[in-house]
């Protein structure tokens, strides 16, 4: 065996072996630190500098890239694996609290990602923000974000986690509401956060269950217990692992939790693309990996629930973007239902599939977020109804948007493909067909709504009153420097496929201290993914039959029913008429009927909890604090007025009165004592 | 520094008294010489305590020792002594106490509230000073009690004079009055209310303590009652009735749901040094209460009241909360995240855990700083609004950036954002609350344990309601073209040292465990073994 | 020798002295009731110690501490009630009640 193969049992033998990090990983703390640091100095002195404190966001993220490069190298070469924690509080009289960061396949790979996404996002930003209001608390709340996201995934410890999973949530609101002066955007910010302090119950809730059940919160231990099937762990490993689960579907947008993400699309689309699509949201995939272990071993009757969960994110939620005009909605509802194969695959036992399509995912849906921005930029306007032929003023961001269409699409031989194809087979081997049919059929309604997305923004004519063009080199380029990993990242790990001398992704997340032991492919099983490539294809080609069209304006060319139904009666015999009628025909009704029913149903009770809430807060207040119980307070003191004033009329000052009651106790007392006693 | 050793405690608490007479004879109109004098005053009580912490034994020793003590005879009839003292509990609530003192003095220095009196409000504040800084450091009942209730008065009249003039309508019996009289008379009553029953019981343990004591000495002093009340000495009925009786004394200071209603009322009617007093270092003096008192010398009766405490302090959690949502004052809006955050508190000291004590402790420092910067803020606010009306307010960010700034940190450090010093109490009070003290019912306090995260979620809701009615948005159209002052120097120099706090004590707690962890630990072990 | 005569006796000046006490409007005739139920108290002193002749005459004794007792009363009340005369023009008791809530 190669000396950098750390698969499975080799892992356990890595740790006793003591590969440890050398320089690079002793020093990995950095990485986490750097970003707050360019926050505080920002904040400090962002305004007087030349790019509004651009420069130190950059130069944080770019160092931490450097970092995270090396180490990933040298994952790829030689496996690292270390970790470090120093004591931040004995809490009890064994129970402690940790800081620190890990090193190893998993952290590797998500500090590479934030990183070196987040300093093509930040670049990206540059050009964006130009002029814009707020630059530099722009980058200041932006640096927090990437620094939180850091100390998330180099969390050791569950305590780490949720004080980087906060971070992000506070950073994506204050980024949400960037544009606080707009009370809409105040109201998403908020439903992002909430949200999420909801599935944050879960999370708190199972930290504390799980590690009081180890007598740590460090990953290792609880990892390691779960792999040896620890009594007091496996008592409560199914609901520590639920309401894991639980924290983990509010941060990945899992239905029925996915609600404010397309909400949060009213901050600024730099924002979307590095944290709703490339890493915040991927957090709670992160956790579920990183806890793979008690899903594996002591909380397995969990998992087949979080597949169907992930099931119907990954389909329903999709068909949103059919139906919704924003080009940053489609987006949205795209990252969503990526972020359901995620999730089902890690659930369905596939470690190296979901966090494939993780790593892929993080590309390409960033270059589509600010591919997005540029058009958005270029037009004054998010929605698809005020664009159009744009590819002809925008060339490189038609061409780039068009590689992470295809890409997301699952198209050979782009990155998406590959990852994609990996769930598919995981869950077909893993036993789950039925909804390994379901992610087809999800690949198919993604091709068709990213085409339909490609169409009407790129394609026809621009009947809008702008002058739209390409963006400044400082947009464009970020956009070609995603492009290619979009493009070939996937061959990163084919499968059975060892790249010389490197090895290939599986290999590398296979690194860790507790051994997976999950599934991943040793050879393409062309079935599936020829059902998933043909899928996809079929979704492009259909969805170019119906929009690829140009007409009098936007408005018209996105009317699905009406030009289909027509061409269809009078062409009945043509097949691919046919197939085009009949899934044209269904397709509509239902992406509007889950539409409604998201926008009536769902977010309606998330309303009418909110308008509950706040009645009851007014009844308890009202009527139970100030009435009630306050109400008690006052009556005492009333009483002792009242009874006061009752008993002084006694005095009236008349001396007969006076004697008269003498007399009249004189008599009550001669009769008690003479005749009771 | 042996002399220290003897005159430290007593420094800390009767330095700001005799800054009382200083300032007594210093004419009223030499506002300066005044607030010179105060600030040093304080300054010396708060160096003192500085000085305690350098050369405090942190190695662990173990419960009822007590460093820097002072024990002389004061009323031997009734074997009542001075006795003060310190111990890793102790400690960071008489700096917490000290340092905020001297924030407050600082804070002051221009803002003075109508009417304006500066040398008869600092005389008022030193007093204050006195009566807090010695029920941290008090080891003898009565003098516990003594300076438990010498803090009101002050507070009284603060309340009082400098309060809120407007009137107010007492719902449900239509009066009108003005809220600063109001607002004094019920703290003042509420309070007494239940410290007259504390008295009660300190009396029964002063007599009990002779039956029990082999010396057949009656002692009010707590050192001794401690070793009698671990050993079981206090039993049965007897316990419960004191416990009891010390319970309505602590509960309404603390405040517990449902003796809390004084507290919105004092809180939106008091000067804003009132407010940061009362919230910061007022509130904490109930549950050390309950931690110093109550649970060591009754440690039997403390275990069966436990889940009975727990119910209540999670009601206050959900109940606090909720009433946030229905506020429109802003002051009131805080002074009810109060109640919900002592909820924690008590939620911790209710689990009857190293773990839980613990949380309750530095629940304690992380309230006292977080919301004493929020009455802060409040208070520099409506001192520039002239209102408090969150529906007035809006677009704060725009017209007062620096300050909209702090406030936002603030509402995110009372949320309990992790990384901030309020995570640190809510969460080990639900880790303390998951697996309390053994033979307690598991299903009251996981049950507890559930609201209490639920809590977190309406504690979020609120604090983002606050920012997004005074923070966001644009300003209301009556704030058109004013032009408004920022946050000046000496709020700068009160706030920035709680802000530092916070953060640090967020991602570094070690810095207030290393004092009681081992406290705390040993105290649980004492009690219940 | 029977008390019993006396005790009526007694008894009815007494009663007489309380309606007297109750119903008059004028001071002079309430203080006039009160001497009489003050006399009525001496004749039944007397009738006991008839009855029990004890060794140290208490009952004689007792009786003339109560003349003495009334005797000073009378001096006094009578002078208030002259003052309140010369000052109101009026002896009517149901108009000296300032002493009132």
């Amino acid at each position: 065996m190669s000396p950098w193969i750390l698969a499975t049992e080799e892992a356990e033998q890595a740790v006793e072996a003591g590969i440890t990090g050398g320089f690079w990983a002793d020093t990995a703390g950095i990485m986490l630190v750097l970003p707050l640091v360019a926050f505080i100095l920002i904040l400090a002195f962002g305004k007087r500098l030349k790019n509004q404190g651009a420069e130190l966001a950059i130069g944080a993220l770019a160092i931490n890239t450097l970092w995270a490069t090396v180490l990933f190298i040298q994952n790829m070469t030689e496996g690292v694996l270390a970790t470090y924690s120093f004591e931040i509080g004995r809490i009890g009289s064994d129970l402690v609290f940790e800081l620190g960061w890990v090193v190893d396949g998993l952290s590797i790979m998500m500090y590479f990602l934030v990183s070196l996404v987040g300093l093509i996002v930040f670049i990206y930003a540059v050009g964006y923000m130009h002029g814009d209001v707020r630059v530099p608390w722009f980058f200041a709340a932006f640096s927090l974000f990437a620094g939180s996201m850091l100390i998330l995934v180099g969390a050791p410890n569950l305590i780490q986690l949720i004080i980087g999973w906060e971070g992000v949530g506070l950073a994506s609101y204050l980024l949400i509401g960037f544009y606080w002066e707009d009370m809409e955007n105040v109201v998403a910010g908020n439903k992002a956060f909430m949200v999420n302090k909801v599935a944050d119950v879960g999370l708190i809730l199972g930290a504390i269950i799980l590690g009081l059940a180890v007598g740590t919160f460090d990953f290792f231990e609880i990892n390691t217990a779960a792999a040896e099937h620890l009594e007091t762990l496996s008592t409560v490993a199914v609901i520590g692992g639920v309401l894991l689960f639980f924290g983990a579907m509010g941060k990945s947008a899992q239905f029925p939790l996915h609600i404010w993400l397309p909400d949060a699309m009213a901050g600024p689309t730099p924002v979307s693309a590095l944290m709703h699509a490339a890493t915040m949201v991927t957090a709670g995939i992160y956790l579920m990996a990183r806890m793979f272990p008690l899903f594996q071993n002591l909380a397995e009757g969990t998992r087949p629930w979080m597949v169907a969960i992930g099931a119907v994110t990954l389909f329903a939620l999709g068909l949103l973007a059919l139906v919704t005009d924003d080009i940053k909605r489609v987006l949205a509802y795209s990252t969503v239902s990526q972020l359901g194969y995620m999730m089902t695959a890690v659930a369905a036992g596939g470690y190296t599939a979901g966090l494939f399509h993780l790593f892929t995912h993080a590309f390409f849906k960033a270059l589509l977020f600010l591919g997005a921005g540029s058009v958005i930029h270029a037009v004054h306007s998010n929605n698809m109804s005020d664009m159009g032929g744009l590819r002809k003023t925008m060339p490189t961001t038609y061409w780039t948007f068009v590689v992470g269409s295809l890409s997301l699409a699952g198209v050979f031989p782009l990155a998406g493909f590959w990852s994609k194809d990996e769930i598919l087979a995981t869950l077909g081997s893993e036993g789950y067909t039925a909804v390994m049919w379901i992610a087809v059929a999800g690949a198919f309604v993604t091709a068709f709504y990213m085409t339909r997305a490609v169409a009407l923004t790129f394609h026809g004519e621009y009947k809008g009153h702008g002058h739209p063009h390409e963006s400044p080199r400082v947009m464009t380029g970020p956009l070609v420097a995603l492009a290619i990993p979009a493009a070939i990242f996937g061959l990163l790990n084919i499968p059975g496929v060892d790249l010389p001398g490197i090895g290939n992704f599986t290999r590398w997340l296979a690194v860790r201290v507790v051994p997976m032991g999950d599934h991943h492919a040793e050879a393409i099983d062309f079935v599936i993914a020829g059902s998933g490539l043909l899928a996809a294809l079929l979704g492009i080609a259909l969805g170019w039959r119906i929009w690829g069209k140009d007409r009098e304006t936007q408005v018209e060319r996105d009317s699905l029913e009406i030009p289909v139904l027509y061409p269809l009666l009078r062409r009945k015999y043509y097949l691919d008429d046919l197939a085009l009628g009949v899934v044209g025909a269904t397709t509509g009704p239902i992406a509007r009927l889950v539409n409604w029913i998201n926008d009536y149903v769902i977010d309606g009770i998330v309303n009418g909890v909110g308008f509950l809430v706040k009645g009851l807060g007014s009844f308890v207040y009202g009527i139970l604090d100030q009435r009630g119980i306050d109400g008690i307070v006052h009556g005492l003191s009333a009483a002792a007025d009242g009874s006061g004033s009752a008993v002084r009329k006694w005095q009236t000052g008349r001396v007969q009165q006076y004697a008269a009651s003498f007399v009249g106790g004189v008599l009550i007392l001669i009769i008690v004592f003479v005749f009771v006693t | 520094m042996d002399w220290f050793e003897t005159w430290g405690l007593t420094l800390t608490v009767f330095l700001p008294l005799a800054g009382v007479l200083l300032l007594g004879l210093i004419p009223r109109d030499n506002e300066d010489a005044l607030k010179r004098t105060a600030l040093a005053v304080s300054v010396a009580a708060f160096v003192a305590s500085l000085v305690v912490i350098a050369q405090f034994d942190f190695s662990g020793t173990p419960y009822n020792t007590y460093q820097f003590e002072v024990n002389e005879t004061w009323i031997g009839a009734i074997n009542a002594n001075y006795h003060l003292g310190v111990d890793g509990i102790s400690l960071p609530m008489l700096v917490l106490s000290t340092f905020v003192m001297v924030l407050a003095v600082i804070y002051s220095w221009n803002h003075w509230e109508e009417p304006k009196n500066p040398k008869t409000f600092l005389i008022l504040m030193l007093i204050l000073a006195t009566g807090l800084n010695g029920t941290f450091v008090a080891l003898d009942l009565v003098l516990f009690f003594i300076f438990f209730e010498v803090v009101l008065l002050p507070m009284y009249f603060m309340i009082g004079i400098w309060g809120d003039r407007s009137p107010r309508k007492i719902p449900g019996f239509g009066r009108e009055v003005q809220t600063r009289l109001y607002a004094a008379i019920k703290f003042f009553l509420f309070t007494l209310f239940g410290s007259a029953f504390m008295l009660l019981g300190f009396l029964a343990l002063y007599f009990a303590s002779g039956e029990a004591n082999e010396t057949g000495v009656r002692t009010f002093d707590i050192v001794e009652l401690t070793d009698l009340g671990a050993q079981g000495a206090f039993t049965g009925r007897f316990a419960f009735l004191v416990f009891g009786a010390m319970f309505l004394g602590f509960a309404v200071k603390v405040p517990m749901w449902p003796l809390h209603t004084w507290l919105p009322d004092a809180h939106t009617a008091a000067p804003t040094v009132g407010s940061v007093l009362l919230a910061a270092i007022m509130l904490k003096l109930g549950s050390y209460g309950f931690i110093r008192i109550s649970l060591p010398i009754l440690p039997q009766e403390a275990a069966n009241w436990a889940p009975a405490i727990a119910i209540l302090a999670v009601t206050g959690i959900i109940y606090g909360s909720l009433a946030c949502l229905a506020q429109s004052d802003m002051k009131r809006l805080i002074a009810f995240s109060s109640v919900g955050h002592m909820g924690f508190v008590m939620l911790g000291i209710a689990t009857m855990t190293d773990v839980g004590i613990n949380a309750a402790v530095i629940g304690m420092v992380a309230h006292g700083l977080i919301t004493g910067l929020l009455f802060f803020l409040a208070g520099s606010m409506s001192h520039r609004y002239h209102t408090r009306e969150m529906s007035r307010l809006g677009g704060n960010m725009k017209l007062m950036p620096v300050m909209g700034g702090i406030l936002a940190f603030t509402a995110m450090a009372s949320l309990g954002l992790p990384g901030l010093a309020g995570f640190w109490g809510e969460f080990m009070s639900l880790v303390g609350a998951y697996n309390p003290l053994g033979g307690l019912s598991l299903g009251v306090f996981r049950t507890a344990m559930v609201l209490g995260a639920v809590g977190t979620v309406l504690t979020a809701g609120y604090m983002l309601y606050l920012l997004q009615q005074v923070n966001l948005g644009e300003p209301g159209d009556e704030w058109q073209g004013r032009q408004f002052h920022d946050v000046d120097r000496f709020e700068m120099t009160a706030w920035v040292p709680l802000i530092v706090l916070i953060v640090v004590i967020g991602f570094y707690p070690k810095v207030i465990f290393n004092a009681t962890t081992d406290s705390v630990v040993s105290l649980v072990k004492m009690v219940f073994g | 020798m029977l008390v019993n005569q006396f005790l009526i006796l007694a008894a009815g000046l007494f009663a007489l002295g309380v309606y007297g006490l109750l119903v008059r409007r004028n001071i002079v005739l309430i203080l006039l009731s009160v001497e009489l139920m003050l006399n009525a108290v001496n004749i039944n002193l007397i009738a006991f110690e008839a009855m029990i002749r004890s060794s140290d005459a208490v009952g004689q004794v007792f009786a003339i501490f109560v003349i003495t007792v009334a005797a000073a009363e009378v001096g006094i009340g009578l002078a208030i009630v002259l003052m309140i005369f010369r000052n109101r023009k009026s002896a009517n008791v149901d108009d000296m009640s300032l002493m009132r809530w």
